[in-house]
């Protein structure tokens, strides 16, 4: 009896925890459905797998020949349509926000830096892979020579491309944390398979962050800005995709 | 001796801690303390996940509904192109890749969790080992319950006491084999844990190997869940949901079996029965 009226208190309390977390004004099941699932991934994931941990890397004869390209492989904005003209001669990467230094790097500037490559695979959140070769510049040079405030806490992408390609369009953008900005393999690429990065790929610079899912690596990188917080920006959730519900936190 | 009745689930049930006596009913009917609480309620818990992934998990594969194997997706040549789904199957209702990943890893760690809870009292308990673990003596009476199976014929007297070895078996594979399959397939396609799981991604073979294991370890549970609902059918659906919701399995009188009476005999595939 005892058992039993423990059972039902149980179930009562949980139904009812359940119900008034869904109940909260203007967020939708399957939002809950992410706070509390990402929630506990994101955590997991920063506990169990050290910061330095290196995403697999592939041999040259393991390279897709059919690497897909998705989401934006073309830009239309017109500031990209001219960079492109002139071969990115004029392009500029910003680099300001929350940092003692602001830089403004040309692609050849970029370049003469000490360059990295990494053959690893792109993990897109349809579900499928394809494997690249990849060459840039750390992240972590570049915001060692701005000079992160103390009070940095992501790095935002701003980027190029408005998915349904007008002018007035949402640009895209994409933040990631601190931990994930200063791993060994999180690159500026200029370059794919050895060659100068194809634009549907994202020329002249994208971002790879290799433990995270394909949505995170913003392509037609314009800015690069630190900030405390990225409540300000797009629908506040961090992404264009994290604005439409994805989670913030693709290592999965 | 037969292959079941007088095994230690018999004596189980009132000698092992919260084991309860058996209650005797009108008609010679025996009521059986069967599903302790934590087994019943991981069970039904196991039962929402397990369908929230699965559908959830459609909806994500229809964001590419095409398969391979190895390292990486072959696009001009597919293993495997997966047809259009109904909306009824798909977690939410109508292709929503963002909202069907949200439900699928808040059920995944629900899954998980459960599962874990479900292992360890299965393991410590002893009860894993008891009821589920097949003994030597069973394994050679297998061929006597393929028979069994085949006939459609199922005991629902004494002999339904502990479950036969084909169901043994089945749910051993299950506990042990498909589900932790989902698990560590389904990990292995995390860019994240591919950084300290690599081995397990070498092992399956590449990514594109574990998504498409995550989908053939899922078409056997749903195989599973057929058959399971199937037999629970078959074999007595009130004694059987009972039996999972309070913990009481009613024994028929000796000789009953399942299904409409068609002129079958008493089991005589006991060997040296009595």
């Amino acid at each position: 009896m005892n058992r039993r009226r423990w059972l039902t208190g149980a179930v009562a309390t949980a139904a009812t925890a359940f119900l008034s977390a869904c109940g909260q004004a203007g967020t939708s099941l399957a939002e809950q459905a992410r706070r509390m699932g990402e929630g506990l991934t994101r955590r997991a994931q920063r506990l169990l797998i050290p910061r330095e941990a290196l995403a697999p890397t592939y041999s040259r004869a393991e390279i897709s020949p059919d690497f897909r390209a998705n989401g934006s492989t073309d830009p239309a904005a017109a500031d990209y349509r001219a960079l492109k003209a002139g071969g990115f001669a004029d392009y500029r990467l910003v680099i300001d926000g929350l940092v003692d230094r602001p830089l403004s790097l040309s692609l050849a500037e970029l370049r003469s830096r000490p360059a990295q490559s990494q053959i690893t695979k792109h993990d897109c959140v349809e579900g499928w892979t394809s494997i690249g070769e990849w060459t840039g510049v750390r992240l972590e040079t570049l915001l060692e020579e701005a000079g992160l405030k103390p009070e940095a806490r992501y790095i935002v992408f701003h980027c190029f491309d408005a998915l349904d390609q007008r002018e007035d369009g949402e640009r895209y953008y994409e933040s990631i944390d601190l931990i994930d900005a200063r791993h060994p393999q999180t690159i500026l690429a200029y370059a794919m398979n050895g060659q100068t990065l194809p634009v549907p790929h994202g020329a002249p610079l994208r971002l790879r962050v290799e433990r995270q899912l394909g949505y995170k690596h913003a392509k037609y990188i314009r800015r690069i800005e630190a900030v405390e917080s990225f409540d300000h920006l797009g629908g506040g959730k961090g992404g264009y995709w994290e604005d439409r519900g994805y989670e913030w936190f693709a290592g999965i | 001796m037969t292959d079941t009745a007088a095994d230690t689930p018999l004596a189980d049930a009132e000698t092992r801690p919260g084991g309860r006596a058996d209650r005797a009913l009108p008609g010679g009917r025996t009521e059986t303390w069967r599903h302790p609480p934590l087994v019943r309620i991981s069970h039904w818990l196991n039962v929402v996940a397990v369908v929230v992934l699965l559908m959830s998990g459609l909806n994500i594969l229809l964001a590419h509904p095409h398969l391979y194997w190895g390292l990486r997706s072959t696009f001009a040549d597919p293993w495997v192109n997966i047809p259009p789904l109904p909306n009824w199957a798909l977690i939410p209702q109508g292709r929503n890749l963002a909202e069907a990943r949200n439900w699928h890893f808040l059920f995944a760690w629900i899954f998980v969790a459960n599962g874990l809870i479900y292992l360890a009292y299965g393991f410590l308990t002893g009860r894993f080992g008891r009821r589920i673990w097949p003994t030597g003596r069973e394994l050679k009476g297998f061929g006597a319950s393929v028979a069994e199976h085949a006939r459609f014929h199922f005991p629902t007297d004494d002999h339904a006491r502990a479950y036969n070895v084909i169901q043994k078996l089945a749910y051993a594979a299950m506990i042990l084999i498909v589900l932790p399959m989902m698990l560590v397939t389904g990990l292995s396609m995390s860019p994240g844990f591919n950084s300290v799981g690599g081995i397990l991604l070498e092992i399956m073979g590449g990514r594109q190997s574990a998504r498409t294991l995550h989908f053939i370890s899922a078409g056997l549970i749903v195989g599973f869940i057929v058959v399971h609902v199937g037999l629970v059918i078959w074999t007595g659906p009130l004694n059987n949901m009972r039996s999972m919701i309070t913990g009481w399995f009613v024994i028929q009188p000796p000789g009953s079996t399942a299904g409409p009476k068609l002129g079958r005999k008493r089991r005589v595939d006991d060997g040296e029965a009595p």
